[in-house]
């Protein structure tokens, strides 16, 4: 952990050598999610209503969503370079560090620009919740709070799952965008009115439901199965194949060289 | 005229090699269809009075924006040009006897073309076979479809030009990065990326179809579902070609003014 800080710091002041460009990029990044809340916004202009979610409670998905993914992606998005950082042979010199690889692939890069989104997505919470007519209680809100913890789990599951894919193509496969990034994008409406089919692939396979949906049918008040609420914490559990399959490429791996 | 042709050829077999990567980027894009049909779908279920054009229209709509991604997307950019003119290399550029505006904007089109080859095909053949209001229609009819392959090619090239202007701002600042994202997030939301323009309330898309961003992939994915016809369609056509020359004349224009006061940084 305190090596991870350390990264941090390093991480932060030559970040902020390039302040206008930190501030643009950081802007940059609120305005692309910003244009799906603008896309969000236009349509409920228009139909109001979704599968029996308003507009401010889709917010409130939407937000939560984001939130898990900025902050997974500002703390975990190491992996997303590690492509790069494969190709040219820097794993080898991280396998021969006494330390942890993936606390040393983590400190490659800590992107704190991606806190434009994370600001943009306290803003569309604050006012979801303000708006949702929700009562609040503790258990609520306990579910908010593990919802947060499931989703920055399974999201950085998955940059963990994409970087384990290099060791056997040594670059990115840009298929994993979809579970990603596409799950960024999507999840901004409750999974269910994507369909049936979707659901039980987002319930079974990649717990996207668990950190989203379910949960929040709890929170709004749509289901009273206080169950719903300890689902997040079992979507945690994703980060364990996800592991394996890290240790695996890794055992896999054979420098290439270079 | 023959060596913008031979960059271009350079530039679009070279693109046309990255098949395993092209092959993932097939998989992504009938996802990402797939799933955005499905949310429209539950919108369309739920009020299909609100509804501003066809299912199907709309359907066809997504398929093509699909398959054409890399002749539209406003966010790619030939990073090597960013690095030459950041790190002073364009001054060997400008040594040779040639417009570099007009290489510049051969090898854009080269590259987005031969990702766009590669890509295209394979999700517009599934798209077609898909069961009726989910699947890629065909064209509504002849004149449609060839009016559709004429903005195609307009709107082609005046994302190219809106990404030239990008890249000659470069020479005026130091880090490009900002603006690059800026400019892409705004063009991606008004050309209708995020959801089609006939989705924006009224108001807002009146002003908005005259913008340049309209003119790209708006028009001809519309006109190819016949959901813009007529009059309309001969106004978006013109839109197209006064935006086309604007920009390339803007374009020209600023980097004139670049390379007059140009220090190269570095060396």
């Amino acid at each position: 952990m305190g090596l991870y800080l350390k990264y941090l710091s390093i991480q932060v002041r030559s970040a902020m050598e390039y302040k206008t460009s930190f501030i643009l990029t950081a802007l940059g990044q609120f305005l692309v999610s910003f244009n799906v809340f603008l896309g969000i916004y236009f349509m409920f202009q228009r139909f109001h209503e979704v599968e029996g979610f308003t507009f401010h409670e889709v917010l409130l998905c939407f937000s939560v969503v984001l939130m898990q993914f900025a902050l997974a992606e500002c703390f975990a998005r190491g992996f997303d370079a590690f492509p790069s950082v494969l190709s040219s042979g820097g794993f080898d010199r991280i396998m021969v560090r006494p330390r942890n690889e993936i606390l040393q692939v983590l400190g490659t890069k800590i992107d704190l620009t991606r806190l434009g989104r994370m600001l943009q997505a306290v803003i569309m919470f604050i006012y979801g919740v303000y708006k949702s007519e929700t009562d609040w209680n503790a258990l609520r809100i306990i579910t908010l709070i593990f919802m947060m913890v499931g989703g920055v789990a399974v999201f950085s599951g998955l940059f963990l799952l994409y970087a384990a894919i290099c060791f056997f193509t040594l670059e990115g496969l840009e298929f994993m965008n979809i579970l990603t990034d596409g799950a960024r994008e999507h999840g901004k409406y409750p999974i269910a009115i994507y369909g049936k089919k979707v659901l039980l692939f987002c319930t079974f396979i990649v717990p996207y439901a668990l950190i989203q949906y379910y949960p929040l049918l709890y929170v709004l008040g749509k289901s009273d199965k206080s169950w719903y609420m300890l689902l997040p914490l079992i979507a945690v559990l994703f980060l364990i194949p996800c592991y394996l399959f890290w240790k695996f490429g890794m055992r896999h791996y054979k420098s290439n060289g270079s | 005229m023959k060596k913008y042709l031979s960059f271009f050829r350079i530039r679009f077999t070279n693109g046309l090699q990255y098949r395993a990567a092209a092959l993932a980027g097939v998989a992504t894009q009938f996802a990402w269809g797939v799933l955005e049909i499905l949310m429209f779908k539950a919108f369309y279920s739920y009020n299909q009075e609100a509804f501003p054009m066809d299912f199907s229209a709309l359907c066809s709509y997504i398929w093509l924006q699909q398959a054409l991604l890399s002749l539209y997307m406003v966010w790619f950019y030939e990073n090597e040009i960013f690095d030459m003119i950041i790190s002073g290399n364009v001054a060997y550029e400008l040594c040779r006897p040639i417009s570099i505006y007009k290489m510049w904007f051969v090898k854009n089109m080269a590259s987005r073309l031969s990702k766009a080859a590669l890509r295209a095909f394979p999700i517009l053949l599934v798209a077609a076979f898909l069961p009726a209001p989910y699947g890629l229609a065909l064209p509504k009819d002849i004149t449609a479809a060839l009016w559709f392959l004429f903005s195609l090619t307009a709107a082609f090239l005046v994302v190219i030009a809106f990404c030239m202007i990008i890249y000659i701002c470069c020479f005026y600042m130091v880090s490009s990065l900002g603006i690059r994202i800026v400019a892409a997030a705004l063009a991606e939301f008004l050309t209708g990326a995020v959801i089609p323009l006939p989705f924006f309330p009224e108001k807002v898309e009146r002003i908005i179809r005259f913008l340049p961003f309209a003119s790209m992939q708006n028009l001809p994915l519309r006109i190819y579902s016949g959901d813009v016809y007529g009059v309309q369609l001969y106004e978006g056509i013109l839109l197209q070609l006064f935006w086309l020359m604007a920009m390339i004349l803007v374009g020209k224009m600023l980097l004139s003014r670049a390379l007059r006061r140009v220090t190269a940084f570095g060396g």
